[in-house]
């Protein structure tokens, strides 16, 4: 039996404080001096009645955030108010549903469902009637005998729900519960979602909801905090004004949704807002030494200043548009754009992205013209890619080290960026013929033109 | 950094670790000579008084020990790129061959001594080359047949497209062989081939110690060293073994294994998901040394033409049967019906003459005491590896030391600890049925370790998260989240435990400390005690029976356990 929440969702704040996160730092220590910072002063609060919205790139630390709210993960410093206490361990009356659905494939969808009921020590009988009636109002009736391996997507994320539901929770954590499934799904899937919610079927007092996709965000939310990355921190908060159920084709909508992307694109590369609002450390951050890059391969980035330059755009185009006219995701776009921008192919602004001479001149260039163009732009605006170039040329045997170059790149980047960091710029320079890499013996060398 | 050479100067100049490459080879070479000599002398007049319990004598004997390892290995390699590439190019053959590999990993390995010694012995009379053949033969059973099934199994899961590719290239057989499908079977014929030494070092301690009938020869190596350091009940002698076996160990695993299995790794075909283990420092050295890796170069070149030579047909050219496939199928079918009837009927008139149902019975009973023997055991030893592999398993940093402990631990050859255990069991007045049975185990239980700690450290990190997030503890944790999702891997590992178990029993349930030799009721024992009277008909009985327990065990528990496993307790 469901029991329907009496707070009205769309007035956000009359409902009661149900989570309070105050001053949230996490870091990992790293071997060298600096620790690796993922999240640094984050300060929200979630109320009964309202679906939150945390939208951010991947990376930027959300949900690991998630993960500290449910109390999975204690936070370095910082505290987690839940229902006016401090939260040590996993939190009662918080239910999560994952990304990839953590289902136990051993167990059938009843069983699944039943689990933390069982946790509880529920007594068998009502514990059947439970998971029934939660599997039935997630519309699963009919599949309760199945393995997860016999759903499809869709219905895992169904499955998923209805177990985090059944427990009754006072706040439902989603991480981002559709980016594993296909658009059809997943838009099916909120779609029921909303509507449970805003018939007051759920019996859940709240929604945070990770997400790095903003139709979703803007689709599903009452409140919209957007994150910055490195370290992740709200950056921004919106209220959105739309009741259910909300039309996507709405101009107002679209308006809002544009709205978002000129935030989010409205800063440089890696700098957080924080940063931003300081001038001297946005001047710090374009003469600092490193970028991090996305696994980027070079064909992506002509491809996308090639379409970018063609018909229908002609050098400039609306990044929700261009998002869906090229089904990428934030997640894809972003990184992409950026890395135009930083090449200087590119400038990202009000949510558009439009071609520099340079990149025009770069997609309008024969083979060997591109790579010599891309030669020019990589050694002007990537430090780190001078100083290999220097480092070579001065050696004796044109060979030096790989790990040396990581080693400090990670002066300013995690580990693993630090290598995906220096992969993307192998693969461009590659391209562009500035050095190559001998990966047997981990060494970046100089093509030796007298041989 | 060594990177004084000019680039594109084809002269190489030897540096200083090519001096210590050349100097360790050449080290290595004189050792293998003068033990190679020592092997065709004639068969010394009094056997056990020339092994020295004098730890100045135990290098050599290690060198000794270590030499019919890498013999046996050789030759289990040759049987592998014959046998099983037969068995996997022919339809036919593989009716044949694949049974038979499957009845052959069920005999007990130290079960064929009696009559290997006697056969190899025959060919070399009065020589230590008959001796040396049969301990090398002993080993190489230990080895090949796991060898072969992995190489059978690689050439018969070559990816369809890949294949395809080689057609479309028109690669000879011969080509494709050796351009794609030794290079597809390379990662887990590495891996096998190690899982092979670790039964390998049991068996060529155990062999050296040749006694069958009244044939009484003791090969010079560490496992006679024991076996004399037992007779003369010198405790200290057999602390000395067990150090010089770590050290034996020790080095064969940083020298040949840990490259080796760094260099299979690149011909992994899943795409670099796995993270990338530091080179093993053996392999830094070689690629520092400049006339070394030279040598290793042109080594690699030489091989990789001759894979090229274009030995065989194109793809291109049709094959034409002169015999309808149909006909030689019907042929083929009567032919081994024929086979199997004379085989059948030969045995059945062998048996009949030879053993009575009431000696049958017995010894199926023996089989019986020594099954509850070895299910105890593993049971006993899972109880205690569960808990502890999946502790270990569940944070990455401990889960990679107890991988490389457990490992380590396996190829150790368990029978140089019996002795210790003996000397227990002797000085208290132990009941030896109860108290020789964790000997069996000794060896072997590392295999459930080793699997529980891989399967706890593969465990889906946002299931533990949804079970911690759900409140899931105690007993319904380990029932409904971790036992299901570790069992494939148990499986494996108290599969290959009982398997090695069934081996050791006839090590096992017979052991001596002195003149007092402790014996445990079971088949084990039987076999043990049939071997040293020489009555082969015995032997061959207890071997019969014991293959058949283990065949039908695997078949009647272990296989649907595991396909159920597989089943139901994979992550997709």
């Amino acid at each position: 039996m469901m029991q329907p929440n009496t707070a009205a969702p769309t007035t956000a704040k009359t409902g009661t404080e149900l989570v309070r996160i105050v001053n949230c730092r996490q870091a990992y220590h790293k071997e060298s001096a600096t620790d690796l910072v993922v999240l640094d002063g984050v300060n929200l609060s979630i109320r009964s009645g309202e679906i939150v919205g945390l939208l951010g790139r991947s990376g930027s630390g959300k949900s690991t955030l998630l993960r500290i709210i449910a109390g999975l993960l204690p936070p370095t410093s910082g505290e987690v108010i839940w229902k006016g206490r401090k939260l040590e361990g996993p939190a009662d009356g918080i239910s999560m549903v994952f990304q990839s659905f953590a289902l136990f494939p051993w167990l059938t969808v009843q069983k699944n469902v039943e689990l933390g009921l069982e946790a509880q020590g529920v007594a068998p009988a009502e514990r059947e009637k439970l998971a029934e009636d939660a599997i039935h109002l997630i519309g699963l009736g009919g599949y309760e005998n199945a393995y997860p391996k016999e759903l499809s997507g869709g219905m895992r994320q169904r499955v998923g729900l209805a177990r985090a539901l059944v427990v009754r929770p006072d706040l439902l954590l989603m991480d981002e519960p559709f980016s594993a499934l296909d658009v059809l799904t997943a838009e099916n899937l909120r779609t029921d979602l909303v509507e449970l919610w805003a018939e007051k079927k759920l019996p859940i007092q709240s929604i945070l909801l990770v997400t790095h996709n903003i139709e979703e965000a803007v689709l599903m939310c009452d409140r919209i905090l957007i994150f910055s990355s490195n370290p992740g921190r709200v950056a921004y908060e919106l209220q959105v004004p739309f009741e259910h159920p909300r039309n996507r084709e709405d101009m107002a909508f679209r308006q809002f949704v544009d709205r978002i992307y000129a935030l989010m694109t409205r800063r440089a590369p890696v700098v957080s807002e924080a940063d931003m609002a300081d001038p001297e450390m946005r001047h710090v951050q374009i003469t600092a030494d490193a970028v991090a890059l996305p696994a980027l391969p070079i064909n992506t980035i002509v491809g996308m200043m090639e379409t970018l330059a063609a018909d229908p755009l002609h050098g400039r185009a609306d990044l929700p548009l261009l998002a869906s006219r090229l089904q990428l995701e934030l997640d894809d776009l972003f990184p992409l754009g950026e890395s135009l921008q930083l090449l200087g192919f590119a400038e990202l602004e009000d949510g558009d992205i439009l071609l520099t001479p340079e990149g025009l001149r770069f997609v309008q260039s024969e083979h060997d013209t591109r790579k010599t163009i891309l030669r020019a732009s990589m050694l002007h605006n990537l430090p780190m890619v001078r100083t290999i170039r220097a480092v070579l040329d001065e050696r004796p045997n044109h060979r030096a080290s790989a790990e040396r170059f990581r080693d400090e790149l990670e002066d300013s980047m995690s580990p693993d960026y630090a290598r995906q960091t220096l992969q993307t710029l192998i693969g461009w320079a590659r391209y562009a013929e500035l050095f190559d890499f001998d990966e047997e013996a981990d060494q970046l060398f100089l093509e030796d033109e007298t041989e | 950094m060594s990177e004084t050479g000019l680039p594109g100067n084809l002269r190489v100049r030897p540096n200083l670790a090519d001096l210590m490459g050349l100097l360790a080879i050449m080290a290595g070479a004189a050792v293998i000579a003068t033990a190679g000599r020592h092997m065709l002398v004639p068969i010394p007049a009094s056997e056990t008084g020339t092994i020295h319990l004098s730890p100045a004598w135990l290098p050599a004997y290690a060198v000794r020990t270590t030499l019919r390892m890498f013999a046996a290995l050789a030759a289990s390699l040759v049987f592998t790129f014959t046998y099983a590439v037969w068995a996997a190019k022919s339809r036919r053959a593989a009716q044949v061959l694949i049974p038979l590999l499957d009845i052959l990993q069920s005999v007990p390995i130290l079960g064929f001594l009696t009559f290997t010694v006697v056969f190899f012995l025959g060919l070399f009379p009065g020589r230590m080359m008959g001796a040396e053949l049969a301990a090398i033969f002993t080993i190489f059973t230990s080895q090949a047949w796991n060898m072969a099934f992995a190489m059978y199994q690689a050439l018969r899961t070559v990816p369809p497209d890949l294949e395809e590719a080689a057609r479309c290239f028109g690669l000879t057989p011969w080509q494709r062989f050796w351009r794609l499908e030794v290079p597809f079977a390379i990662p887990s014929l590495v891996w096998n081939t190690m899982i092979s030494m670790s039964g390998g070092w049991f068996m060529v301690v155990y062999s050296e110690t040749i006694t069958v009938g009244s044939t009484d020869i003791a090969l010079p190596g560490i496992g006679s060293y024991v076996g004399v350091a037992i007779e003369q009940r010198n405790i200290g002698a057999i602390f000395y073994a067990i150090i010089a076996m770590l050290a034996v160990i020790t080095i064969y695993d940083q020298l040949l294994f840990r490259p080796l299995v760094a260099w299979s790794a690149r011909f992994s075909t899943d795409d670099g998901a796995t993270v990338a283990a530091p080179d093993p420092w053996v392999l830094t050295l070689l690629r520092r040394t400049h006339l070394l890796r030279q040598f290793c170069l042109r080594l690699g070149d030489t091989m990789t033409r001759i894979g090229w030579l274009a030995i065989g047909p194109r793809p291109s050219q049709p094959v034409r049967a002169i015999i309808p496939s149909r006909l030689m199928d019907g042929a083929w079918g009567m032919a081994l019906a024929v086979c199997a009837l004379t085989i059948g009927w030969k045995t059945w008139t062998y048996g009949s003459s030879h053993y009575s149902v009431a000696q049958v019975l017995h010894v199926v009973m023996l089989g019986g005491i020594t099954l509850l023997r070895v299910m105890g055991t593993v049971i006993v030893a899972s109880l205690v590896w569960v808990p502890l592999g999946i502790w270990l398993g569940l944070s990455p940093r401990r889960a990679r030391h107890a991988q490389m402990a457990a490992q380590f631990m396996a190829a150790f050859p368990a029978n140089l600890f019996f002795p210790l255990v003996v000397i227990g069991i002797v000085h208290w007045h132990l009941n030896s049925n109860i108290w020789l049975t964790p000997l069996m185990l000794l060896g072997t239980q590392w295999y459930i370790l080793f699997n529980i700690v891989a399967g706890a450290s593969s465990y889906p990190g946002d299931l533990l998260e949804a079970a911690r997030n759900f409140h899931v503890r105690g007993w319904l944790w380990w029932r409904r989240i971790m036992l299901p999702g570790i069992m494939p891997y148990f499986i494996t590992g108290a599969l290959t435990a009982s398997g090695g178990a069934w081996n050791a029993a006839i090590a096992t349930e017979v052991a001596s400390w002195g003149d007092t030799t402790l014996s445990a009721q079971g088949l084990g024992a039987y076999i043990a005690h049939a071997t040293v009277a020489g009555a082969t008909d015995r032997v061959g009985l207890g071997m019969a029976i014991m293959a058949g327990f283990v065949l039908l065990l695997n078949r009647v528990l272990w296989r649907p356990l595991a396909n159920y496993a597989a089943r139901h307790y994979t992550f997709d």
